[in-house]
């Protein structure tokens, strides 16, 4: 199964730079393995079918999200003093302890029965056919302007709000 | 397989928690947050086969507030940044108690 080698690969490639994230001191670096992760999974999502999706995160997270993160930490200058800005060791065994044993909850939860809370199930089949029938973007593009209208103008009115909120705050005299 | 997937998204998500925790750079904290959002996409594409196509409607409207929570997010660190010198999290403390 090609696919099943193909999504072990990229799954290693994501928690390797996910990992990489957390630990490097140089934020130029951690948003350098962010970017790495979704490319990653740009392709997983690709693997599993969500085309319209895997290149939506490769042009707005990678393209536009981090771009933004490295514009900021140039701006603000902040690669040359790497002062260790991890946390004393007792706060280190608190994240690794909590993050063990969320990952054990989710795991549980995961595994009990991954598709009970999802009420009706359509089946892979129904996607694919939705797909094949509108095209990737058509078959995302129909339930949002219909179904989700609302939902869509919303967020439009939320990324007004953004825009106006960022230009308030780091302007600097208002 | 969706074991996997879902998996791979609590993997990527308890990384995250761990780093909010365990960092002290308010932009890498926030980076670690992108990553948690990340990983709940995952859980929500891998799901979408299963439960409809609504579930990557649901990734983009989480991508679009990702947008403007960076841009807001940013922003302040900005604001932060202009007030103390310093992205570290140490000198926040003015709402500390």
């Amino acid at each position: 199964m090609l696919t099943d080698i193909l999504f072990f690969f990229f799954a290693g490639i994501a928690i390797f730079c996910g990992i990489m994230v957390v630990t490097r001191r140089n934020p130029v670096a951690s948003a350098l393995w962010l970017i790495g992760t979704f490319f990653a999974l740009a392709a997983i999502y690709t693997l599993i079918g969500a085309f319209f999706i895997g290149v939506i995160q490769i042009l707005v997270y990678a393209g536009a999200i981090m771009v933004l993160f490295l514009f900021v930490i140039m701006l603000l200058n902040l690669g040359n003093d790497y002062q260790p800005d991890l946390r004393s060791r007792a706060w280190m065994i608190t994240a690794g302890g909590s993050g063990l044993v969320l990952l054990a909850i989710l795991g549980r939860v995961f595994a009990a029965d991954t598709t009970a809370p999802l009420g009706r199930l359509t089946g892979p089949e129904a996607v694919a056919t939705q797909v094949a029938e509108y095209g990737a973007v058509g078959a995302i593009a129909r339930p949002m302007y219909t179904d989700y209208m609302i939902v869509l103008q919303v967020t439009g009115l939320l990324l007004l709000v953004a825009v106006v909120g960022a230009v308030m705050l780091a302007k600097r005299r208002v | 397989m969706l074991t996997y997937y879902l998996g791979l998204s609590a993997i990527l998500f308890s990384i995250g928690v761990a780093g909010v925790i365990v960092r002290r750079n308010a932009i890498i904290m926030f980076m670690c947050i992108e990553l948690m959002l990340n990983a709940v996409n995952l859980s929500f594409i891998a799901l979408s086969p299963y439960a409809g196509i609504e579930g990557q409607v649901f990734v983009f409207f989480v991508i679009a507030v990702a947008a403007a929570e960076a841009a807001v997010g940013l922003a302040i660190i900005i604001a932060l940044f202009r007030h103390v010198e310093s992205v570290d999290v140490r000198n926040f403390s003015l709402l500390r108690w």
